[in-house]
């Protein structure tokens, strides 16, 4: 009995070659099937005749450098992005900062001190992120005022009507969500309120305004908001836009944060009465801030819709980011070079869209784990 | 004692809640009432007359597309072209919807299929359509690629009898020339509808009481098309079709589709079908997989697991986000104004209003359809809602 064998499994053989490897990969994903190695096979010759010629129009062959047209017109084959370049500061700072050169520090510097306080915010381990959010959405805004709107501290004031670009773009969609929070919290509550007026009241607001077409909203605000005011009070057309957004917005916000009320358990609230909390502390204190963190990826997404919906006040004539890019792309010095505009255009919005939509789906998955814990 | 357990009455949660609701409602009502002051005022002070009278004007502008109503420069009036922008929107929406429906379903079933470069192909798809602004895009098709790059009328696009320029898509359009034959195909064809009920009944009875089960689906589809086509020779072809032709300037007869709706729907269609394919992703990644394999372990062959299982409980979590899809198409159907496509806003809120001015009435008119196809669309999504719910236990 004393040699007793003891098992001594072989060494695991390797998978063979057909198993793993980049070879594998391809014939699992790409040649699975009949239907599928038909698919990758037309999804070759589709990207084969559309996107080189593409790549080679707009980044290989294209032009980048230079002055006036004539650069562009030499060379026809390539994308004319000269054009962005020499009208750089117009699309994205409109007419007033771009014809005063002086004056280009102000939005430089609205939009350095934005990213400064927003970047931070986006990652969760920020130390002091409430001052960080109460920075972003108190002081700045007041700032905002001061340097680009301007008129004090020896600033001089700059012309609303002349206001244009990715800063107007900017101006509107910020202004929306910023006065849109509060008022579409407000909302949220009320439709969530026992009390049935109130509950109407809210009711009625919201979904009128959801089921207008912002443009149309827009033509409202442009030709019937003086009628309700009384003479003498009289608004620019780049605010009267924003009364427009702010309405249309605060409705979708209210439904946005009502998602994240109605997922608070009814536990928090009653726990919160048995303490004797009256109902704005209790909303203040307990269901409020629950409900504020878990709606943060749909008032993000209500805030993609915003930004993409500014463009529509180039509709009622304001030159924001879509319409500076069109008007550049139709004056006589360069005429005939719409996909470029449209292009770059589109190119801002999309970053700007689909950075706040991958935040947002992170958010989403990181808030949905917590609560399966 | 009755001293101390009475509440004081501002405390009553009641009274304090009666007195909350007044002080809202008159503080609303008041604020409408000083609203309504100062616009009358303002209106008496710029001696605008506000009121319906201009309905029966003639409006002073042409409409060029209008398939369903006879638009007459000189004869027509303002509210005729309130009807005519109601129709285009129409038109143009049900348009939209159709294609954003198959185009949204197939990227979405795409979006999930297992061959790597397809899924990937739909997810770049999904990600640049839905993330730039539907103006932009609309425009963009426009302005910068179909009206410079179509060809002109001569030159067209021919694919059979469809043909397309840079003034728009042309289509046959078919005409009824024999309308006694026409009724009877008509009659013809609803007899064989009742008839093909009749037997998908049959069939179901059949299937619940034997196991056995006929291809219900094809044999309707064979017999709506065949079928369909043979009556209608036996109708003695009732229809003729009637062609576009090309004329001096642009085709003539036929049905026309004008270059701003063809942008315009384009636009719609793949603006939407983004927001469709991932309310479809969301929807079949939403049935477990569970549920998959317990059909397979019941012995439904995978055909019918996709068809009875997943399918069915896939569309209860579709259908709600895409009909809300549909109302936006709607509403987005408002941007036509950038492109001349003459719809609603465009021709009413846009025109009309610069030829009138009156603003008031205009743009109530246009905000009450709105609002009408949206308590509709809500109305249809409630029903849906309470429908399913109702076939879940």
């Amino acid at each position: 009995m004393a040699d007793v064998k003891t098992f001594v499994p072989a060494p695991d053989r390797a998978p063979p070659s057909s198993a793993v490897g980049p070879i594998a990969w391809v014939r699992d994903n790409l040649f699975g099937s009949i239907g599928s190695s038909i698919a990758t096979l037309v999804f070759f010759y589709l990207f084969f005749s559309y996107v080189p010629p593409f790549v080679e129009w707009a980044l290989i062959n294209a032009n980048w450098t230079g002055s006036d047209r004539s650069v562009c017109e030499a060379n026809a084959a390539g994308a004319c992005w000269t054009f962005i370049n020499v009208r750089l500061e117009q699309i994205l700072f409109g007419l007033y900062f771009a014809s005063n050169p002086d004056e280009l520090w102000r939005p430089t510097l609205i939009f350095i001190l934005f990213f400064a306080l927003l970047l931070p915010l986006l990652f969760e381990k920020t130390p002091g992120k409430k001052w960080l959010t109460i920075a972003l959405l108190g002081v700045f805004p007041v700032v905002f005022y001061f340097v680009v709107y301007g008129g004090y501290f020896g600033i001089s004031q700059s012309n609303t009507t002349q206001w244009g670009g990715f800063l107007l773009t900017f101006a509107l969609a910020f202004v929306g969500i910023l006065l849109a929070l509060p008022i579409g919290i407000l909302l949220a509550l009320g439709r969530r309120s026992e009390l049935p007026v109130i509950r109407s009241m809210c009711v009625i607001y919201i979904e009128f305004w959801r089921g207008t077409p912002l443009i149309t909203i827009l033509f409202m605000a442009s030709v019937m908001l003086p009628l309700f005011f009384p003479a003498g009070v009289e608004f620019d057309k780049v605010v009267r836009a924003m009364i427009g957004i702010t309405l249309f917005q605060s409705a979708y916000t209210a439904e946005a944060v009502r998602g994240g009320l109605a997922a608070i358990p009814k536990g928090q609230s009653e726990a919160a009465m048995a303490l004797g909390l009256g109902y704005w502390r209790r909303t203040v204190f307990i269901t409020l801030p629950q409900a504020l963190k878990i709606s943060i990826p749909s008032i993000v997404n209500t805030f993609i819709a915003l930004f993409k919906d500014t463009s529509l006040v180039s509709i009622i004539g304001l030159l924001d980011l879509l319409n500076m890019a069109q008007t550049t792309a139709r004056s006589m010095e360069w005429k005939g070079y719409d996909i470029e505009a449209f292009l770059f255009a589109g190119f801002v919005y999309w970053a700007f869209c689909y950075g706040m939509s991958r935040y947002s789906q992170n958010l989403e998955r990181k808030l949905d784990t917590n609560r399966r814990n | 004692m009755t001293e101390r357990t009475r509440i004081p009455l501002h405390r009553d949660p009641k009274f304090r809640a009666l007195v909350i609701q007044i002080l809202a409602l008159a503080f609303v009502v008041y604020g409408f009432y000083s609203l309504f002051q100062t616009t009358v005022d303002n209106l008496v002070a710029r001696g605008i007359q506000t009121g319906t009278s201009f309905f029966d004007e003639v409006a002073p502008f042409q409409i060029g597309f209008s398939p369903f109503f006879d638009y007459k420069l000189g004869e027509s009036t303002y509210i005729d072209v309130f009807f005519v922008g109601i129709q285009n929107t129409i038109l143009v929406a049900v348009l939209g919807i159709v294609a954003a429906t198959l185009l949204g379903f197939f990227i979405g079933v795409v979006r999930l299929s297992p061959n790597w470069l397809i899924s990937r192909g739909a997810l770049a798809y999904i990600e640049i359509f839905r993330n730039v602004p539907l103006l932009l895009q609309i425009m963009f098709w426009n302005f910068a690629i179909f009206l410079p790059s179509l060809p002109a009328p001569k030159n067209s696009i021919e694919m059979g009898a469809f043909y397309l320029n840079a003034r728009g898509f042309h289509t046959p359009l078919p005409v009824i020339e024999d309308s006694t034959g026409f009724a009877l195909w008509m009659a013809m064809l609803a007899v064989l509808c009742v008839g093909l009920i009749v037997f998908a009944r049959r069939a179901k009875v059949r299937f619940q009481e034997t196991g056995q089960q006929l291809p219900v689906v094809w044999i309707s589809l064979g017999a709506i098309i065949g079928g369909g086509y043979l009556l209608y020779l036996i109708a003695g072809s009732p229809l003729i079709f009637d062609e576009p032709v090309l004329g001096r300037f642009n085709f003539k007869g036929g049905g026309q589709l004008p270059l701003p709706l063809f942008s315009l729907w384009f636009a719609l269609t793949l603006y939407t079908a983004a927001f469709i394919a991932e309310n479809v992703r969301a929807g079949i990644q939403s049935v477990s997989h569970g549920q998959t394999e317990a059909s397979h372990a019941l012995g439904l062959s995978r055909k019918d697991t996709v068809r009875l299982v997943t399918i069915p409980q896939a569309l209860r979590v579709i259908i709600p986000p895409t009909i809300s899809q549909y109302l936006n198409l709607t509403k987005n159907s408002s941007l036509a104004v950038a492109v001349g496509y003459e719809e609603l806003v465009a021709v009413w809120a846009g025109i009309t209003l610069n030829q009138t001015g009156q603003a008031l009435v205009i743009i109530g008119m246009t905000v009450a359809v709105y609002e009408c196809l949206s308590l509709f669309t809500s109305f249809v999504l409630n029903w849906y809602n309470k429908r399913i719910q109702l076939t879940e236990r």
